[in-house]
């Protein structure tokens, strides 16, 4: 779940990050307010979950209070990447000597936190990373040993910065790592991290992601930032169709048949979490097939939810049969979850054996499910069929 | 929808007997049975797919009063 930025820099400040001062505006006579507390000039920034503002004009930059006000009018209809404002962040414009870029996220393949610093921020890192890598060290961390400001220390001095740059540098960075270890982050991000002229140093752009599953683990700090416990924060807004997989999964305790993400291929995915769902959902696409969803069920969803799920999957238009597929299980039930798809499917007015290309479910209780599937005419296999193996009989099955 | 997997079957004693129906709607972990103003059992059908064919509704009746059928075999 996404951060706006207000409310990173709230994080960060909570714990020593130089924040510089502002407040958000949600009218343009707050705007005027703020402007005149803080002093002019100011920077007014829209709060969308999204990047890409400057170069939507939704960053603006304000030398009087009345000048503020106006800019707010300005800022708040524009729509950046689809979203609209929340509200627009009014903040002291700071002379800057140099930019740096600061961010702490997850390297997928060496499975720990990484730390990246550039002495070039203000622009994408992806681009710097590729025009000149030397100015970008990559720093990871153990997720098992504590984490030390050597280790920031080294990352920083990688890409050339010495002196008292460096030494100031140091508990800045130190401390965006142990904001990201503390709160389950996904990723925490200052670009650009500024040298101001008089040598001291500024957070001028902060974003947080965190861990959707850490939000009870961190209820307390959401409830302080003021993030409602209904708002999903992802990086753009659900779609209809994902809004109704979240009900699905809402509306029974039992399991769990949700978090849905709408593709748009002909393939429709009834796929197993823990995992499985990720691997399945790649294998489909290895094997050519275009999957017209993504979506994560386990922990033994009831007959009545995995029927919805199915139904919610069949409704999509362009989705032509379903792949039911997870990896061995233990504390989901084969038989229920082939009843819920047969029933899905048959409510939906469709022939279980047609529809559903392939059932690859093997494990607690598949006796019993196999039989089910088998009096519906559904083509099953057991665990001597690897997953990948199962993904490319369904897309066969849809090509040929 | 009627239920497209499973059928229970009661005696038709044990279905007027309150006491009884009181027992197997306690012990059904998901709501087949219950019971109507009299007292007297009734099947929620739409609860019937998600039987878990855990027996405790034949355990708790006396034997042979209760049967649960899956209708795949």
């Amino acid at each position: 779940m996404r951060f706006y930025e207000y409310e990173s820099k709230a994080l960060f400040k909570r714990h020593g990050l130089p924040v510089g001062e502002g407040g958000v505006a949600t009218s343009a006579d707050e705007a005027q307010s703020l402007a005149e507390k803080i002093g002019c000039p100011v920077v007014l920034k829209s709060q969308v979950l999204s990047g890409g503002r400057m170069k939507a004009g939704a960053v603006k930059f304000a030398d009087t209070p009345e000048e503020a006000a106006t800019l707010f009018d300005e800022i708040m209809p524009i729509i950046v990447n689809d979203q609209k404002a929340r509200s627009v962040l009014v903040e002291s414009k700071s002379p800057i000597a140099q930019e740096y870029y600061v961010g702490v996220t997850w390297d997928g393949r060496r499975k720990l936190p990484v730390l990246i610093f550039s002495d070039m921020g203000g622009i994408d890192i992806e681009e710097v990373a590729e025009k000149h890598p030397e100015h970008v060290s990559q720093t990871h961390i153990s997720t098992l040993l504590p984490f030390t400001p050597r280790l920031a220390k080294e990352g920083i001095g990688a890409t050339g910065v010495t002196g008292a740059a460096l030494n100031r540098l140091t508990p800045i960075v130190a401390k965006l790592v142990e904001i990201f270890l503390e709160y389950n982050l996904t990723l925490a991000e200052i670009n650009p991290l500024v040298r101001l002229e008089d040598g001291t140093f500024a957070v001028l752009d902060g974003h947080v992601d965190m861990e959707a599953e850490a939000r009870d683990k961190h209820a307390a700090l959401l409830a302080e930032l003021g993030i409602g416990e209904e708002e999903t924060r992802q990086a753009r807004p659900p779609t209809e169709f994902e809004i109704a997989g979240a009900k699905v999964d809402a509306a029974d305790h039992r399991g769990v048949a949700g978090n849905v993400v709408g593709f748009d291929g002909n393939l429709g995915l009834v796929i197993g979490a823990g995992g499985g769902s990720l691997t399945l959902f790649d294998a489909v696409r290895k094997h050519g097939g275009r999957p017209a969803n993504y979506c994560e069920i386990g922990g033994n969803p009831s007959v009545t939810k995995t029927c919805e799920l199915t139904k919610l999957v069949l409704s999509k238009p362009g989705v032509e049969k379903i792949a039911v597929m997870m990896n061995v299980v233990s504390n989901t039930r084969v038989d229920i979850v082939a009843r819920g798809v047969i029933k899905g499917c048959v409510e939906s007015g469709k022939d279980p054996a047609t529809t559903i290309a392939i059932f690859r479910i093997p494990g607690s209780w598949e006796e019993e499910g196999f039989k089910i599937l088998a009096k519906y005419g559904v083509e099953f296999c057991d665990r001597t069929v690897s997953m990948n193996e199962a993904a490319g009989r369904a897309v066969a099955k849809l090509q040929g | 929808m009627p239920a497209m997997f499973i059928a229970v079957e009661v005696d038709p004693k044990v279905v007027a007997d309150v006491e009884a129906a009181k027992q197997l709607v306690e012990v059904c972990p998901v709501g087949i049975f219950a019971q109507d103003d009299s007292g007297r059992l009734a099947i929620v059908d739409d609860n019937l797919d998600e039987c878990t064919l855990c027996d405790l509704c034949i355990d708790a009746a006396p034997a042979g009063t209760v049967k649960v059928v899956k209708l795949y075999e």
